[in-house]
């Protein structure tokens, strides 16, 4: 009984809940590698052992490059998400800093602002914001959801770094402004360069988030060359009631491959910003 | 690293500077004028594209506006034929259900894998950030794969379901309004469940074993240790977690248009895809934003309070 103990234990505390949230958080990954792979005789024959691929063969893949705007959508999909992201970390800095560090009337105001904001869904707003980006003539230009990206990033990135900004002891700044260093000096050359962990954070969550973004990117842009990956491969590897499934695997795939590679690098940071500011969808 | 060594410009670098010039320093110097001239240009951006938009929803939910008319004022006339709108209550349930059952489910199973993850055990670092892969990839490209294994024809599970003595074709996962909406509930599951892990794994980690020692010590078995030490301290982390969820599995879109588009018969339809449809493929702007401003109320509350609560944190 004590052997047996001795694994029984950790089996059951330890091994059988980790296998089973692993396989179920896995296998859809893995049903799209091997969807991806399968030569449409197989997809579509149900009397063919679908858990493996028997025939592998790349013809979805160069289907997609070659056949569909894949690549166009892709290179959208990753303007769109840096110039967004660049915009709402540089916003996200400007009102961080202040409502860290400083005392002045209405910080306390801004602040709940700014956090009532970060929590507003999109849904409430996307029906104005469509009249708004019409009447602008911004439909289906990139402008129209670097424009609207950003509404979503600032309050979370402003949150996030604020968190970094109260870290760093105010003795720095005071001893930097009686060197003579404007307060404008004191935060580009001394404070800011110290919570850089900070800006990565923010930066590959914000990236993260414009690459998932759906909404705006559906109701802005209905042109093939102007679309993202999300929008391009619902709308255009779905035709009428056929779904090229092989070609939607495959980009898919692919089109979570750049978040994947960012994220394997930086899990340490994208975690500690999850944790920190506790996280929008 | 003292202060004195690092690289700052003296503060009278030339001394011809005009007086003008030195005054206008001055006044930026001053702690409120440098906050606001730094946060100004911020907050101009969120009250155009934020503060302005939802105010301009407000106004079209009083509208009736037809696709490229100007429209009229009507008053409450969109929320009272949503009031008197049978699939207006049944969006509503829908969502009801939707959010609170996930959340449910998101927030037991998160804290039991939190729990988990908690020990220590070899590649833990690789098993977390695979753990977390559902939220990072973007949710429409995961929704396909999910739609695949759930095919009407050549679903995978059926497939199993089959191979273990079902009979044939096995159950229509998007087909049945019940099942249709239980896939929906287990894949927003699949998706938030890492998020609920990950963070309360890092309230865990700040919990100091010493505690345990302590009250193993004093005698207390695991359930005493997880009831009166994990679980209050693990409070706020857990009240700021679901209080996010909710918000945004209430006003969930992409997983619902990209699986069931609201079928079978309006059985999956949430605020925001029903909005969505009556607005963007209707369109009917007025009474669509009627619609996502129903949301409003609830969402309201729960905004509010953890945006106090958040603040004084």
């Amino acid at each position: 009984m004590v052997e047996g103990r001795g694994w029984v234990r950790p089996f059951f505390q330890l091994w059988l809940p980790l296998a089973v949230a692993l396989i179920f958080t896995l296998f859809p990954f893995y049903w799209m590698a091997i969807t991806s792979l399968k030569p449409n005789s197989e997809l579509y024959n149900p009397k063919v052992m679908p858990l493996i691929v028997h025939n592998p063969t790349m013809k979805h893949y160069i289907d997609l490059l070659t056949e569909t705007d894949f690549l166009t959508w892709t290179y959208n999909t990753m303007l769109v998400a840096v110039i967004s992201t660049a915009i709402s970390l540089v916003f996200g800095i400007m009102l961080a800093y202040p409502l860290a560090r400083m005392r002045f009337p209405g910080a306390a105001l801004i602040a709940f602002a700014v956090a009532a904001t970060y929590l507003v869904p999109q849904p409430l707003l996307f029906i104005p914001m469509a009249d708004i980006i019409n009447s602008l003539h911004l439909g289906d230009t990139l402008s129209a959801v670097i424009l609207t990206y950003p509404t979503l990033l600032v309050p979370f990135c402003a949150w996030l770094l604020m968190g970094y900004f109260k870290t760093v002891p105010k003795d720095l700044e005071e001893a930097a402004r009686i060197d003579g260093a404007t307060r404008l000096q004191t935060m580009v050359k001394i404070i800011l360069p110290l919570c850089t962990p900070g800006f990565i954070s923010a930066g590959i969550f914000a990236f993260t988030l414009a690459q998932n973004e759906f909404l705006y990117a559906l109701i802005f842009l209905t042109n093939s060359d102007v679309r993202t990956v999300p929008v391009g491969a619902i709308s255009e590897l779905v035709r009428g009631d056929v779904f090229y499934w092989g070609q939607l695997m495959a980009a898919a795939l692919l089109g979570s491959i750049p978040v994947a590679i960012i994220y394997s690098f930086f899990v340490e940071h994208y975690v500690s910003g999850l944790t920190a500011g506790a996280v929008k969808q | 690293m003292s202060a004195s060594t690092l690289p700052v410009p003296p503060r009278t670098a030339s001394g011809n500077r005009t007086l003008g010039r030195s005054r206008f320093r001055e006044w930026t110097e001053k702690e409120a004028v440098f906050s606001w001239l730094m946060i100004g240009p911020p907050i101009l951006f969120l009250c155009a594209m934020v503060g302005y938009p939802f105010l301009y929803g407000c106004y079209l939910s009083l509208m009736h506006r037809p696709v490229a008319t100007t429209g009229e004022f009507i008053g409450l006339g969109n929320y009272i034929a949503n009031w008197n709108d049978p699939v207006f209550w049944r969006v509503a349930r829908n969502t009801i259900v939707y959010t609170l059952v996930t959340t449910f489910l998101k927030a037991v199973g998160g804290l039991g894998l939190a729990l988990v993850m908690n020990q220590s055990f070899p590649m833990k670092n690789f098993v977390r950030a695979a753990l977390l892969l559902p939220f990072i990839v973007p949710t429409v490209l995961s929704t396909i794969a999910w739609m695949w294994i759930l095919d009407p024809t050549f679903s995978v599970l059926n497939w199993l379901l089959i191979a273990a003595g079902v009979p044939a074709p096995g159950p229509s996962w998007l087909g049945n309004p019940v099942l249709a909406m239980c896939s929906l509930i287990v894949i927003n599951t699949w998706r938030g469940l890492p998020f609920y892990a990950i963070t309360l794994l890092a309230g865990l980690q700040t919990i100091s074993p010493e505690l345990h020692e302590a009250a193993t010590t004093d005698g207390a078995t695991t359930w005493h240790r997880f009831r009166y030490i994990t679980l209050p301290l693990l409070q706020p982390v857990l009240f700021i977690v679901t209080m996010f969820s909710i918000i945004f599995t209430f006003s969930d879109f992409q997983l619902v248009y990209v699986l069931t588009h609201g079928g079978p018969a309006n059985a999956t339809h949430l605020f925001a895809t029903y909005a969505f449809d009556i607005a963007m493929s209707a369109g009917q702007f007025g009474l669509g934003a009627s619609v996502a401003l129903s949301m409003l109320p609830p969402l309201a509350l729960i905004i509010v309070a953890l945006a106090i609560y958040m603040r004084k944190r």
